[in-house]
């Protein structure tokens, strides 16, 4: 109870007087985060919605793997993904092992099939409220897509919310793509197993309270953002 | 929104600017804190902003093997020496070294705070199957440990011994939470912050030095590889100015890191 | 003048679902002007016939004939379903959205859906959430999204199945007015008192049959068919 409590001050202090080191790890962790989310919800949310909407053949398939992949190791995707960026491996003429594009590679595939999959439950509720009246006035394709994703943003917003969250607070893959390099790679995540390694428990609770206050402040903020879109109360 | 992804993206590989140099060491080293004191020291001299890759030192070869570093810094001879062999280092230089320590709970049920030689103090914890944490992840810690055993004739098997997997400062935060003993790098012990219980019992056998050398990854191999900026490093490793702060770097008031670079 | 879609013949429709036929063969013709009721118990096929016709529902045989190509008719249908679909938008967006898609600009559209809220007297829940209505109002909500594109027929599908007596009557009302603003009404229902309020012409469905068809006085008066006999009697009809 005593370190929790000592941990608490610690992220208190390393707030109030914005530590040089905690704004850059935090700023990293966010830019890193951010921009893993952006991409793989510009690949998963409308793969998510034309999942729910198109019939083929190895839909179901599909959908099953898609949810197997909701549950990927990140430590097995930083292997891989360390293994596939390695000088020795295919895409190392690249450069891009131990910096954050390595981070963000890695983020993208552990959160893509998340997004994805939470987008295509969503979508695939309302089309089945919709699908009639959708039809009966004929809608064309692009206007059905579009109505599906407009009503549907909240729930969309949830699922890329779902693809922050686990991202931010992602540690096995970063660890091993980004080689929490100081300066260079090093994020809260990181930066808090390499307290704890230290046995400094009070610093590495106290980035964890950071870390926490940064997701939800995050989460809040989109979802005021998302108050002031919306017309009407819901 | 393209642009702000292009913009990320500039940032993330900005990261890697013309003098640097990616240098993997064991968390042995990094959790000592020396790197803190010479890093800013070789900026200022050389210009050279070294990267540190802080793993074991089973993955730090592996690091070197696939020309994912420039050079290493680790403390495990033989799989150093085998690594140079096989042509993946252009040579092996020797820079400090400090020693590892016994550490364990402060009533030590195997008393081996009395024990003459780090090999009785072995057999003693084997006898009274105290509880042992090892690192158990190949690192040179880990290395050094079973090096110890063998000695002693010793195959540690049972409830007792706890392989971890983890590295230095997860292997004491385990230690401590269990009371059990453990091998570790002064460095680390020194500059550990959760030691609660344990104490340290048995130091000074020369068994339990420890050589930290510095081995550039061959160029031959990894064309890409800053050797220029290896060999600067490498020189300034075992330069007078290195021998000072090394050797003038303390813990706690305690000396930790001897310099021996010849 | 822009060219009549209707009248509207079906001819021989038939609609199957895994092998099993649910309606038909069918020939039937909706006339330019009327309301048309269709009659019949649950299962009878009144829903298939209705989506048939407003051209939703999958023909395994036969066809549907306007007067002028069907693409040219789906602006001017309209269908309301028994459970009213709600938008999860506004009581303003839903009754927007039809007209939106055929690209009124977003102020007209907002104009003539203020003035058919007013209508139906969702005139205060411009603003409201459509999905939190309360089933009268969904109900209402739905009949106006059906009529704000004017449309020349308007089908319905047991459009008060779940609805009080005050909805009910609310929702004929506003039929009444659409029928007298020249809008041709095809309703299902099995409310027998309906039928007698509304109907100007009975379609009584049997096992995806047309059992009986005719004007609504003779049907109510003197019915051809035992069945339909027995249903006005009050016998139970399967």
């Amino acid at each position: 109870m005593g370190e929790i409590w000592e941990g608490l001050i610690a992220g208190f202090w390393l707030v109030v007087s914005l530590d040089a080191d905690l704004v850059e790890v935090t700023l990293r962790s966010l830019q890193v985060t951010l921009t893993a989310v952006v991409i793989a919800s510009a690949i998963g949310l409308p793969f998510g919605a034309w999942l729910a909407i198109r019939r083929f053949r190895h839909r179901r398939a599909t959908i099953a793997l898609l949810n197997a992949l909701m549950g990927l190791p990140p430590v097995v995707v930083g292997l891989i993904v360390y293994l596939l960026l390695s000088r020795s491996g295919p895409f190392g003429v690249f450069n891009l092992l131990f910096t954050p594009t390595a981070m963000i590679i890695a983020q993208v595939i552990i959160i893509t099939p998340l997004i994805a999959s939470i987008a295509h439950q969503a979508i695939r509720d309302i089309w089945a409220d919709y699908h009639d009246l959708l039809i009966s006035l004929s809608t064309s394709k692009i206007q059905r897509i579009k109505t599906l994703l407009w009503d549907g943003r909240r729930a969309l917003i949830t699922a890329s919310l779902a693809g922050f969250g686990r991202a931010i607070g992602e540690v096995g893959a970063i660890m091993i793509v980004g080689g929490n390099i100081d300066n260079a790679t090093r994020v809260l995540t990181t930066a808090i197993a390499l307290e704890t390694g230290k046995g400094d428990f009070a610093l590495a609770l106290g980035l964890g309270f950071v870390l926490i206050g940064l997701a939800v402040a995050v989460n809040l903020a989109i979802h005021a953002i998302g108050q002031t879109e919306s017309e009407g109360k819901w | 929104m393209i642009r702000v992804l292009v913009a990320l993206f500039m940032i993330g590989a900005t990261s890697v600017s013309a003098d640097t140099l990616r240098l993997a060491v064991t968390t042995s080293f990094q959790n000592s804190g020396l790197a803190d004191v010479l890093l800013p020291e070789i900026a200022a001299d050389t210009g050279i902003s070294v990267q540190l890759l802080v793993v074991g030192t089973g993955q730090a070869l592996r690091l070197g093997e696939a020309g994912d570093v420039d050079a290493i810094l680790v403390h495990a001879r033989a799989a150093e020496e085998a690594f140079v062999a096989q042509g993946f280092g252009t040579h092996r230089r020797e820079i400090m070294y400090n020693d590892f320590v016994l550490v364990g709970p402060s009533d030590d049920p195997a008393a081996i705070a009395d024990a003459q030689t780090v090999r009785a103090a072995m057999i003693s914890i084997a006898t009274t199957e105290a509880a042992f944490v090892s690192r158990g992840d190949d690192s040179g810690t880990h290395k050094k440990e079973i090096s110890l055993w063998d000695a002693a004739s010793i195959t540690p098997d049972g409830g007792w011994y706890r392989s971890v997997g983890t590295g230095m400062g997860a292997a004491l935060n385990t230690a401590s939470a269990m009371s059990a003993y453990i091998l570790t790098d002064r460095a680390s012990w020194l500059n550990f912050g959760n030691k609660r219980d344990l104490a340290m019992l048995f130091v000074g056998d020369p068994a339990l030095f420890n050589q930290y050398a510095f081995i550039p990854v061959n160029p031959s191999r990894h064309a890409h590889v800053r050797h220029a900026q290896a060999s600067i490093l490498e020189e300034w490793l075992s330069s007078g100015k290195a021998k000072t702060l090394i050797n003038g770097y303390r813990i706690d008031g305690e000396a930790v890191f001897t310099f021996n670079a010849e | 003048m822009v060219t009549p879609i209707l009248p509207l013949t079906m001819s021989s429709a038939v609609v199957k679902r895994r092998g099993q036929t649910l309606l038909g063969p069918v020939d039937l013709d909706i006339s330019a002007q009327g309301f048309t009721i269709v009659m019949g118990p649950n299962g009878a096929g009144k829903t298939k016939l209705l989506r048939a016709l407003h051209g939703i529902e999958r023909l395994a045989a036969g066809k549907v004939t306007w007067q002028v190509p069907v693409g040219d008719t789906q602006d001017r249908q309209a269908f309301v379903f028994q459970a009213p679909i709600m938008l999860r938008r506004s009581v303003r967006d839903n009754l927007a959205y039809p007209l939106r898609l055929r690209g009124v600009a977003k102020s007209e559209a907002f104009a003539r859906a203020a003035d058919w809220a007013q209508r139906v007297g969702l005139g205060d829940a411009l603003d409201r959430s459509a999905p939190r209505l309360s089933g009268g109002e969904k109900q209402k909500l739905a009949l106006a999204r059906a009529l704000i594109g004017e449309p020349d027929i308007l089908f319905l599908d047991e459009p008060c199945a779940n609805l009080d007596g005050r909805a009910t009557r609310e929702i004929e009302a506003i039929l009444k007015d659409a029928q007298a603003g020249g809008t041709r009404i095809v309703m299902a229902t099995h409310d027998m008192g309906q039928a007698r309020r509304l109907a100007e012409d009975i379609v009584f469905l049997m096992h995806g049959q047309v059992i009986e068809r005719g004007p609504a006085q003779a049907f109510f008066a003197g019915p051809q068919t035992p069945q339909a006999r027995a249903l006005l009697q009050g016998d139970i009809v399967e």
